[in-house]
């Protein structure tokens, strides 16, 4: 069980409770299934939306419960902590992305609109950026949404699109204009049941299996003018002041599932004898056990220290890059070293220890790879 | 850039037949077979046809007796293929070896040609639930009854599991004993009370058959015994050197492979105006991987050429087994990096490479295990030095994983 910090009061330790009550009774006993369907139910979404799991900060005003971002987090933590990465993606980009760019660049129409359905669980919104030919080159993007009188026509193929079998609400990064770079850039919101709008495969992935990530075809699909997100042309301004929360929450999925894989391990090297005696008294196990409990501690200090500031409106961009860049290599050096432990059970699906390393590899990629990390911090040298 | 010299004309002319199989018969199902967990039956005889299966077997067996560089040839080019499914190292490095160099000339006659025409498929069964790098520590029991031997045990990760027609087992003759308790036997699958448990889901591998296996009051005849009462483990020390070989040649294998796939997808991925081959990141990583992988180069080649002259020690294999495995799984984890998000989507070799590559740190020894060896051997090196007097050679040999102390795993 993740430990109490300093971060949290008491009234999110209740909330922490009820989020793995929910995990007992809403995750655990489809995983299994769900894994290996490719996706989750669509019953898992109403539940969390039932269960106040679904986009906490978002005000009373717009259907929600007016937390703040730390019970998005709790949200991240438990699920990743109990080793769900697939159901912990699919809510984590429902609820600290989407619900994001909805609350700080929708129009006061589109956040009474959808605000509540994704609180519900009534809508499940994704959010669809990379291209076949773009991924970190957000400026490279292709798809564009073309003015034709009041209405636009958006044309273009997403891939990687969390969500992307469920999705009933798409925010798309679409090219509006012919200005030069990141000026041309907007954010449209288009309905999944619009003409034109289909989904591609579910694609095969090396892990989160349960997560439905998905191709997303536009072919001419017409939306409204108002469906354009903020102004016209502001959506790579609207992407910088967004993508920072994004990484804050991939540094605390990081960080959970992280402490998920040592926790098992631990427990592990305790029961499993080797030449003996358990493997926890080999001094080989013990030296690098130390040496990940370190990274963990170090970790947690950072990632909390940084939701402080994002709660004070203070998270930069270099803070946000530094948190996702850390902790996620450092999630990817802790799955191969727990796995090590485990022997040839580790390379063994049924193990959870297998499936967190599988699951992990995602994070130093997503969300902005490592490179991209390392290029915003270096910017600010 | 360093020529290979290993191989001669004949052997490129067999690379290109190999090449010419894997192109036709496994590229186009691989990918079925991984959903299956399995390949078909009539891959391994198409193998055996090829002359792909156990090279080394001497004609009296059924075998074309040609030297070991023709088996390199077939783990090389399966390596370099991306394919996992079919379990031929197993099969002709150790099975058709332990048989080759310590059955009797009845289990030799019997077998031996089936394995090279691919109509009986080999596998190991050593690891037990309770004993992966503790060997010794298996709890298998064969019995004696009369003039023959009741087996009833468990094993557990083996590869070709559900298919095997003969496996090389380990069991425990003697429980009182450590090491010396050991007897390995030559089990025929047909035999009553064999059963095959359920095929493992794995991270990787995807199309072997790695299973779990169970022997209940099975009867094989004394004559099923292979080598001697009690001499099992010494004979399995004596093929680790081989068998941590060839694990080293596949692995070299896939770093050049990953990194060849990482520069052709690096130099067409458009990106920021120019292509990711452009970033000096990238041409820095893929320098020190490559690097990396011509010095691993070196070293196998020369381990294969030390093997073939009957000299490759124990160490020397525990060496070349754990840095090109390190090596095969760094190369895999940094290239991927590179291929963006279709690094995970499975349909990217690259992914699947990732997947593959995360048991050669575990299994045929782990690092960990290799280290143990390494390490020892420096000690005992020193020892030898203070007391003035020579190390024999056979000082290495018959004790092979026998950790002592508290460092060892």
């Amino acid at each position: 069980m993740l430990k109490p910090r300093a971060v949290y009061g008491p009234e999110h330790e209740m909330f922490r409770d009820a989020v793995r009550g929910f995990i007992r009774a809403e995750i655990t006993p489809h995983f299994e299934r769900w894994e290996r369907e490719g996706i989750v139910d669509r019953s898992y979404w109403q539940a969390g939306g039932r269960a106040g799991l679904l986009c906490p900060q978002v005000p009373e005003a717009y259907g929600g419960p007016g937390g703040s971002f730390k019970y998005n987090c709790i949200v991240v933590e438990e699920i990743g902590y109990a080793g769900y990465a697939g159901p912990m993606t699919d809510f984590s980009v429902h609820s600290d992305v989407c619900a994001g760019y909805l609350l700080n660049a929708g129009t006061e129409e589109q956040k009474r609109k959808w605000l509540p359905r994704l609180v519900s669980g009534e809508t499940v919104c994704a959010i669809a950026m990379t291209e076949p030919g773009a991924g970190s080159d957000l400026q490279g993007l292709r798809t564009r949404a073309t003015r034709d009188g009041d209405r636009l026509r958006v044309n273009g193929a997403k891939t990687f699109i969390s969500n992307g079998q469920h999705c009933d609400l798409v925010i798309v990064v679409a090219r509006t204009s012919d200005a030069p770079g990141a000026k041309g850039m907007s954010l449209v919101l288009v309905e999944a049941d619009r003409p034109g709008f289909r989904r591609g495969r579910n694609l095969h992935k090396l892990g989160h299996l349960s997560s439905d990530t998905s191709e997303l075809f536009f072919d001419d699909v017409e939306v409204p003018l108002s469906h354009i997100m903020g102004a016209e042309g502001s959506g790579f301004a609207t992407l910088m002041s967004e993508l920072p929360q994004e990484r804050l929450i991939i540094a605390f999925q990081s960080m959970a599932a992280a402490q998920r894989a040592f926790d098992v391990t631990c427990e592990y090297v305790r029961g499993r004898k080797a030449f003996g005696q358990p493997l926890a008294d080999f001094q080989n196990t013990r030296y690098k056990l130390a040496d990940l409990k370190a990274d963990l501690q170090v970790g947690w200090a950072f990632a909390d220290q940084c939701l402080e500031r994002h709660l004070r409106h203070e998270l930069s961009a270099l803070d946000a890059s530094t948190a996702k860049l850390w902790c996620t290599e450092m999630h990817g050096r802790m799955v191969d070293q727990c796995l090590q432990f485990f022997g040839g059970y580790g390379f063994m699906r049924e193990y959870e220890i297998c499936r967190l390393y599988a699951d992990a590899r995602v994070q130093r990629i997503y969300g902005g790879t490592s490179e991209i990390m390392r290029e915003l911090i270096a910017r600010n040298l | 850039m360093f020529e290979r010299r290993l191989f001669r004309e004949e052997h490129e002319m067999f690379r290109a037949s190999v090449r010419k199989f894997i192109e036709k018969e496994i590229a186009p199902y691989h990918q079925q077979w991984e959903k299956d967990g399995i390949v078909p039956r009539e891959l391994w005889l198409k193998a055996g046809a090829a002359g792909m299966l156990c090279c080394t077997i001497p004609e009296e067996y059924g075998g074309l007796g040609l030297d070991y560089l023709f088996d390199v040839i077939v783990f090389e080019e399966m390596a370099r293929s991306g394919f996992t499914a079919p379990g031929f190292m197993i099969h002709c490095d150790l099975v058709a070896t332990y048989i080759k160099s310590f059955g009797s000339e009845e289990q030799k006659k019997y077998w031996l040609p089936k394995m090279v025409s691919g109509e009986a498929i080999g596998s190991l069964g050593m690891t037990e639930p309770h004993a992966g790098s503790d060997l010794k520590n298996i709890k298998t029991r064969a019995t004696r009854n009369g003039d023959s031997y009741i087996i009833d045990g468990q094993k557990v990760f083996i590869s070709n599991g559900q298919l095997c027609d003969v496996i090389v087992l380990a069991t425990k003759t003697d429980s009182s004993q450590g090491a010396a308790g050991i007897t390995l036997f030559l089990v025929d699958t047909s035999l009553p009370g064999f059963v095959r448990g359920k095929k493992l889901d794995k991270l990787g591998l995807k199309g072997q058959d790695t299973s779990e296996l169970f022997f209940e009051n099975l009867r094989v005849p004394a004559s099923a015994m292979l080598g001697t009462e009690g001499q099992g483990f010494a004979l399995m020390m004596t093929k680790l050197a081989q068998e941590r070989l060839a694990q080293a040649i596949r692995s070299a294998v896939v770093a050049e492979t990953a990194i060849d796939w990482t520069v052709e997808y690096t130099h067409n991925r458009k990106a920021f105006g120019g292509t990711i081959a452009d970033f000096q990141n990238t041409q820095f990583k893929l320098a020190e991987l490559k690097t990396e992988a011509v010095i691993g180069r070196v070293f196998t080649d020369a381990c294969i050429e030390k093997f073939m002259r009957g000299e490759l020690s124990e160490i020397d294999a525990a060496m070349a087994k754990m840095w090109l495995s390190n090596l095969h799984c760094k190369v895999v984890d940094e290239c991927l990096q590179l291929f963006g998000g279709w690094g995970y989507m499975w349909e990217y070799p690259i992914a699947r490479a990732y997947a593959d590559a995360r048991i050669v740190k575990i299994a045929g020894g782990s690092i960990e295990v290799m280290k143990h060896i390494i390490g020892r051997s420096l000690y005992r090196e020193l020892a030898g030095r203070e007391s003035v007097r020579p190390i024999s050679s056979s000082r290495d040999k018959g004790e092979g994983d026998k950790p002592k102390g508290r460092a060892a795993a």
